[in-house]
């Protein structure tokens, strides 16, 4: 009983990330300034590291949490970075 | 899914409903971002994902772990507190980064300034506290 409400509901919680990673992706290609792409680069990643989090849930394992937390930091820095440029037009000065 | 079976149902109840509702949640913000009109409505958008969607959602992660394994699992509370105090920083450079490109091209709306006297016409040069 418990795996089957699991399953369905891991499973439909999935399709909802998928959909609101479509979302940013819209904006990604959409998006009329390039601000616009980087917060949706943002959101994309966020949700791909919840993502990660619902596999991980799924499968058992505590293996995807480690992947997940390297989304996060790795996220973090390449929006940090992207915003400078935005910002300044280099990165490191 | 093997341990999941033997996982007491109000557990799975309450892992079902923290990750859904964290899902949904961060759905409902990317779809704002997808939906909203200016940038500076769209920034606010994607923040109910990385503030409630992720909680809820490491929550029910915390509580799958700390069942099945038979110990408390609260490693997610790592991937928390990093989100929690990372999603600010990004979000406040890209929006200073966002003002200072519509500024400097000084086209469309933008957010009044804090000073009254130079609201509308501020030439795109005259920033000094964005400097550095």
């Amino acid at each position: 009983m418990s795996g089957t409400l699991l399953f369905w509901s891991l499973s439909i919680a999935q399709v909802l990330l998928a959909l609101a990673m479509l979302a940013a992706v819209y904006r990604m290609i959409k998006g009329p300034r390039a601000q616009d792409r980087v917060l949706s680069l943002d959101a994309l990643y966020i949700n791909a590291m919840l993502l990660m989090v619902v596999f991980g849930i799924r499968s058992g394992t505590t293996l995807y949490f480690e992947v997940a937390l390297i989304i996060a930091v790795l996220g973090f820095a390449s929006s940090v970075a992207l915003a400078k440029f935005l910002m300044r037009g280099e990165v490191i000065e | 899914m093997n341990a999941a079976a033997e996982l007491p149902e109000w557990a799975a109840v309450l892992v079902a409903l923290l990750v859904l509702l964290g899902a949904f949640l961060t759905l409902t913000g990317c779809l704002g971002l997808s939906r909203l009109n200016s940038f500076y409505f769209r920034i606010h958008a994607p923040t109910l994902g990385t503030s409630f969607g992720t909680l809820l959602i490491l929550l029910g992660s915390v509580l799958y772990f700390s069942l099945t394994q038979q110990r408390l699992a609260v490693h997610e509370a790592l991937i928390f507190i990093f989100v929690t105090v990372t999603t600010p920083v990004t979000l406040m450079l890209l929006a200073r980064a966002a003002l200072y490109r519509d500024r400097a091209e000084n086209t469309g709306r933008v957010p009044p300034s804090l000073d009254e006297d130079v609201a509308d016409t501020e030439p795109p040069d005259r920033r000094p506290d964005e400097r550095g």
